[in-house]
């Protein structure tokens, strides 16, 4: 870890000035991913800003019947969420699949979109790796890839997103609001959020230079039957081989989303079209086009099984 | 006191303190966070510099230039030391790479700098800044290359020829009316102890002592004294708590010689702690197999020919992982051979993980088992029954050693080709088992039992674990207040060590429990066994009941007064009982299985063992010892796997995020049954091996019940879902 | 120093500075910060930390880098809470922070000030065990004893949690609060990893603490 100067941020206006003021400053909130990588030096940043104390802490009602989520709600506090609970229950279910009771109580709502991937190459820092240092090379081409992705990777980088959580949102359809250092806000759609590896796999997701989330807002409730499985080795604390969001009306329609086979939540717009029609043609929407290694192949086949289950489910 | 006669009744039979399920006497400490590991010691080193490993980045290879000039002028650092700076150093016996790399890389992570400064984070930042330069060589990182091409290995192995053959059996196999013949794979696995190599170093003078973490004490000493080149009389080593060990903590590893080199340079004491990141890599592991098994049988079941090849790899000069060893012994049948052959490759060191060999072999053996009774179309729990033999089926000779570690002399003993076992209650392990387990219940037809989502099914693998005699001193005081301590260089590395010393001194000593104060782990007291290879128990306990007799005897002589404290030391030495009769540990795992239908996911939903190995000395920490085996089982049967990146040479999940060993949620209530046995021929305790037994055929029962839930057939652990998808009956 | 106050933007900065730093909100400039970055001194940059553990307030000056298991271990001396990993993947380290178990080596110690730590030393003694510990001494909820520390912290705040109706993986109905049942224990402790395998036994104790029946 470099050293870092740190700082409590009493104001979203504060973190801004800061983070505008500074270079190489990172937002911390949980810390349970960032300072994992800063021990490795995968991060390098010279000042925290601590984010913790800005307010954020809140899960509101918004005027359009949605629920507010302030940055910093910890995992476990959104996922107890009596409304979370009642009318986001994919949302519950994803979250309480992730990572550990430990965890999920320090980890936020903001840190939770932006962690980083879990590839090893990523995480051992005497491989090449785009992600980490671009233009040195994917390792994990060619490399052990039981983990990987099979849809949306590029030459570049063929990581996942390891979070539970976004693949939820990513089905609920989510928004990310966020201030800028100049102190303008804006509000991203999750589909928008997180990027594609394309040839730029170091960036992550589509926040600027010291742009801060504020809160993740869900809209209405959709209602339906909402199901998340996460498929894994072990049966906890585990990241996932594959993982279904599913939300399924009574008359067959809804949308789904994968976590575990891309650089980010996968959705596609065909899938969710296909819904009626049945596992096959959903799997064939979201996966069809898979380019898999000799590791993940299985991913391929075990979407199209976990859909099947998962809709199966769903019609009770 | 030698034993070189079967046990008669002795203190030990009175059972008032032995064989009672007591609490561990440490247990206050340990569930209070105030029993002192390695790496806590405040209370005897006050302000220790920190020391932070940097590990080779290639697997193989040479550096070329090191820089650590400027991790010496980053912040807070003392001292950096490298191959270049830190004196001649040797490799220890048990040793098969070096400890310090450089300017050769043996293996990846293999140490190849401190640097040492005020505070952690001060030396993990100045780690960072030692550059190094490498030129790869060429490795060879992958078994499955070498599957055909593996020489014999030719030296003994756990002081039995590596090789064997009895009758005819290519000539018996093939007339068999039943054949198998199937190659099973076992994974690369990581002992991942909860607590991570550690130690702290401190030199007075030429005299060194180090508190760390290491089974066997005697071995660290001699090992760390061979590595810096200085005389066993200038170290001393504790190490009365140890973080799990498994095997990785056998041998002297790399935090301690980096310590003491750290400590050295700084002029002042140091500690180190492994990084997680760097345990797979940097210490030892279970090495991958590929086990070769063809069994010939009659329509009766009996098997007539029984053929156990096995392939392992190693760094060159290291050893085979000996997975056919126990299918000398396990089962009856006329024509027989195993083989071991080791591939010399450049990952990094393979070395023992709990029942090494056996743990992997019955992994594959007892998989054969159940295809060879499905073949013949019996129960497998009858069709190892049929196969119970009561003689050793093959007993090779030793050959000639060539080996000059070898203590024995030669040719005194008398070969027995067929040996009785001491005891044997294999087949009553298996009956008691099915009985307590419904297997009867068990449809013999796979696929066929549906719980909601899940795929149900029952497996069964025999135990079977050799017991190993080995001597074993203490030292054993009393006083004036009726205190008796106990001091042997015993390690207890959660296997209750400190009780069950405890209660053999009670016990031999007539005291209650309370007055016994055990002290372990310190090199200054009488060399033990230590911990290894299940026989810590045994032979720990009959050491301290030897130096309790001999306390017995002088107390007598004082006219059974202790006006003033009285002392004795002795040790356990053992004739040629081993010989004259096989000392083995025997049991039977059943395991209920679920599996997802649609997704492959195995979940353990019931597990039992019934174990017969001798007297339990407290059932209750030997019940630990086999659930605690039973669940690295399942992590070996479900989920542990190093993965290799063969262009690289390394394990590349080298954490516990990537490296998945069991959790609370994949282990069920786990039942355990000890049959009543007494085994006078072991040692005046009459006890036996346990902590390795339970987990020998525990991998293979999950494999059975897995293939009787799903009718899919799996030969290569981990069983993982990806192995199972395109042939479970779900359909999409 | 004794007048920090958590509630009040400010810039930790380097040890030679640091009385200044904690006299008045202080913002470096870019060449200060570069300076004490670059310092060739044989200490690093420190801040003052108040941390309460275990009901008592400890002030110390800390590197900023220092993890909260870190600080707890080598600065007050409290070595219960282990490092088994050091990245949040074992438990070892888990610690109760305001009532909530944490990973104690993921946090900073001076992101922690102003809250309530507990270790294993605050839940009980050898002489005084607390009830779980108990429990796990009687149930033989341990072999080697290095994860038990962070196990026994977290099956404290666990039962907390389910009595405070978080749900889980589990728990079959969301929208209900959670049983306490095996089930949920063994899903729920899951971030504690034991090799040597002592799962079942620890369960026991809990169910036993919980007072559940096995099921």
């Amino acid at each position: 870890m470099k050293q870092f100067t740190y700082e409590r941020a009493q104001s979203p206006a504060d973190a801004a000035a800061s983070a505008a003021r500074m270079q190489g400053t990172r937002f911390i909130g949980g810390g349970t991913n960032l300072l994992d990588l800063m021990k490795l030096q995968i991060e390098t940043p010279s000042h925290l800003i601590d984010v913790n104390d800005l307010g954020f802490d809140k899960i509101e009602p918004t005027p359009e019947g949605g629920l507010r989520i302030g940055a910093s709600v910890r995992n476990t506090a959104l996922a107890a969420d009596e409304r979370v609970r009642r009318d986001y229950g994919v949302l519950t279910r994803a979250i309480v699949a992730g990572a550990s009771g430990q965890i999920r109580n320090m980890a936020t709502t903001a840190g939770n979109l932006l962690q980083r991937t879990r590839c090893p190459y990523f995480y051992d820092t005497n491989m090449p790796c785009n992600k980490r240092r671009p233009g040195s090379g994917c390792s994990a081409i060619g490399g052990f890839t039981r983990h990987h992705a099979i849809v949306g990777q590029s030459e570049a980088c063929i990581a996942t997103h390891p979070s539970d959580m976004a693949v939820a949102m990513r089905a609920l359809d989510a928004t990310v609001e966020t201030v800028r250092p100049d102190g303008s806000t804006r509000t991203i759609p999750i589909a928008d959020f997180h990027r594609l590896p394309g040839n730029t796999p170091h960036i992550d997701h589509n926040l600027e230079p010291g742009e801060l989330i504020t809160a993740v807002t869900l809209p209405k409730p959709v209602g339906g039957m909402q199901i998340y499985r996460k498929v894994r080795d072990r049966s906890s604390y585990a990241f996932a081989l594959v993982s279904v969001a599913a939300i399924v009306q009574r008359d067959g329609s809804g949308r789904v989303a994968l976590g575990g086979v891309a650089h980010k939540p996968w959705r596609v717009e065909d899938a969710d079209r296909a819904m009626a029609q049945g596992a096959k043609a959903v799997a064939d929407a979201l996966v069809g086009n898979a380019r898999t290694t000799e590791h993940n192949a299985f991913k391929v086949p075990l979407v199209g099984r976990t859909l099947a289950s998962v809709l199966a489910e769903a019609k009770g | 006191m030698k034993f070189d006669k079967p046990a008669t009744e002795n203190p030990i039979d009175h059972l008032k303190v032995v064989g009672r399920a007591t609490d561990r006497i440490d247990g206050p400490l340990k569930t209070t966070g105030t029993a002192p590991y390695a790496y806590d010691r405040n209370d005897v080193i006050a302000n220790p510099a920190v020391g932070y490993i940097v590990g080779a980045a290639i697997g193989k290879g040479r550096i070329s230039s090191i820089d650590t000039s400027a991790a010496k002028a980053a912040p807070g650092v003392i001292a950096v030391v490298t191959y270049q700076n830190a004196g001649k150093l040797a490799k220890g016996n048990f040793n098969t790479a070096l400890l310090v790399g450089g300017p050769e890389i043996q293996h990846y992570h293999q140490a190849i700098a401190v640097v040492v400064a005020e505070t952690f984070e001060q030396a993990r930042d100045a780690a960072s800044l030692v550059h190094v330069q490498y030129t790869r060589g060429e490795g060879k990182f992958d078994l499955e290359r070498f599957k055909d091409s593996a020489p014999p290995y030719r030296k003994d192995v756990f002081g039995s020829a590596a090789a064997s053959q009895v009758g005819d059996f290519e000539g018996a196999f093939a007339k068999a009316p039943v054949q198998l013949d199937a190659t099973y794979r076992t994974a690369h696995e990581s002992h991942m102890m909860m607590e991570p190599h550690a130690t702290i170093a401190a030199w007075q003078g030429d005299q060194l002592t180090v508190w760390t973490s290491n089974q066997m004490v005697n071995w660290a000493v001699g090992d760390l004294a061979k590595t810096l080149g200085i005389p066993k009389e200038k170290v001393h080593v504790m190490s009365p708590y140890i973080g799990g060990g498994f095997g990785g903590k056998l041998f002297l590893r790399a935090d301690v010689v980096m310590a003491a080199l750290a400590a050295r340079a700084a002029g002042r004491p140091v500690k180190v702690q492994l990084q997680r990141a760097l345990l797979p890599n940097n210490t030892t592991h279970r090495t991958a197999t590929i086990q070769h098994i063809r069994i010939g049988a009659g329509k009766d079941g009996k098997i007539t020919a029984i053929a156990h090849d096995s392939v392992s790899g190693d760094l060159p000069g290291g050893n085979p992982e000996t997975c056919a060893m126990q299918t000398r012994k396990l089962y009856a049948g006329e024509h027989r051979m195993t083989a071991h052959r080791l591939a010399a490759l450049d990952l990094p060191e393979a070395n023992a993980m709990r029942a090494p060999g056996e743990a992997p072999g019955m992994a594959a053996l007892e998989i054969a088992i159940d295809e060879l009774a499905e073949k013949v179309g019996m129960d497998p729990v009858e069709l190892r029954i049929v196969n119970d033999t009561q003689f050793v089926p093959d007993n090779p000779a030793k050959p000639p050693s060539n080996d000059p570690q070898s203590k024995k002399p030669e040719g005194k003993e008398k070969h027995n080709p067929h040996p009785p076992f001491s005891q044997r209650h294999f087949v009553e392990c298996l009956r008691t088992g099915a009985q307590k387990f419904g297997w009867e219940k068990r449809n013999a037809r796979p696929a066929q039992v549906r719980d909601g989502r899940w795929l149900v099914g029952m497996g069964v693998a025999a135990a079977f674990r050799d017991n190993l005699l080995t001597k074993s001193a203490a030292r054993v005081r009393i006083d004036q207040h009726g205190i008796v301590t106990v001091e042997t260089d015993m390690t207890d590395i959660g296997t209750g060590s400190y009780t069950i010393i405890a209660q053999t001194a009670a016990e031999v000593m007539g005291v209650p429990l309370e007055k016994v104060v055990v002290r372990l782990g310190d090199s200054t007291f009488p060399v033990s066994c230590g911990s290894g290879g299940q026989w810590g128990g045994n032979n720990s306990t009959a050491g301290v009941y030897a130096a309790c007799m001999k306390l017995r005897e002088a107390l007598a002589k004082n006219g059974g007064m202790v006006d003033k404290p009285l002392v004795a030391e002795d040790l356990i030495e053992y004739g040629d009982l081993d010989k004259q009769y096989q000392q083995s540990t025997f049991g039977a795992h059943f395991v209920e299985v679920g599996v997802d239908a649609a997704t492959g996911e195995t979940r353990v939903r019931r597990m039992l063992a019934v174990c017969a190995c001798g007297r339990i000395l407290n059932p209750k920490t030997a019940r630990s010892q086999v659930i605690g085996a039973m669940t690295m089982g399942v992590g070996a049967a479900l989920m542990e796997e190093l993965a290799v990146d063969t262009r690289h040479g390394y394990f590349v999940n080298h954490d516990l995020a990537m490296y998945e060993v069991p959790v609370h949620a994949d282990i069920p209530h786990q039942e355990v049954i000890f049959l009543d046995e007494v085994d006078p021929i072991s040692s005046p305790m009459k006890a036996k091996g346990v902590a390795e037994l339970g987990i020998c055929g525990v991998a293979a029962a999950v494999a059975n019940a897995i293939y009787n839930a799903t009718g899919v057939r799996v030969r290569s652990y981990p069983i993982t879902l990806d192995k199972l998808l395109d042939r479970l009956p779900f359909a999409t | 120093m004794s007048d920090f106050n958590p509630k009040r933007r400010r810039l930790l900065q380097a040890g030679a500075a640091a009385s200044a730093a904690a006299a008045a909100p202080f913002v470096p400039s870019e060449a200060e910060a570069t300076m004490a970055q670059t310092s060739k001194a044989s200490s690093t940059p420190a801040v003052n930390v108040r941390l309460r553990v275990n009901g008592t307030e400890h002030t110390i000056m800390l590197d900023p880098r220092t993890t909260l298991l870190d600080a707890v271990r080598e600065r007050l001396h409290l070595t219960g809470p282990k490092k088994g990993c050091d990245q949040g993947q074992c438990g070892a380290c888990t610690m109760i922070v305001d009532g909530r178990r944490i990973a104690s080596c993921l946090t900073l110690a001076v992101m922690q000030e102003g809250h309530d730590i507990t270790t294993i030393e605050g839940l009980g003694t050898p002489k005084n065990l607390h009830p779980m510990q108990a429990a796990f001494v009687k149930h033989d909820g341990y072999q080697c004893g290095f994860c038990t520390p962070g196990q026994i912290c977290a099956a404290v705040a666990m039962l907390d949690e389910v009595k405070a109706g978080v749900p889980s993986h589990v728990t079959a109905d969301i929208t209900r609060a959670p049983e306490m049942s095996n089930a949920e224990f063994r899903e729920r402790m899951s971030g504690n990893i034991c090799r040597c395998g002592a799962y079942s036994n620890i369960q026991e104790a809990i169910a036993e603490v919980a007072g559940v029946t096995r099921t």
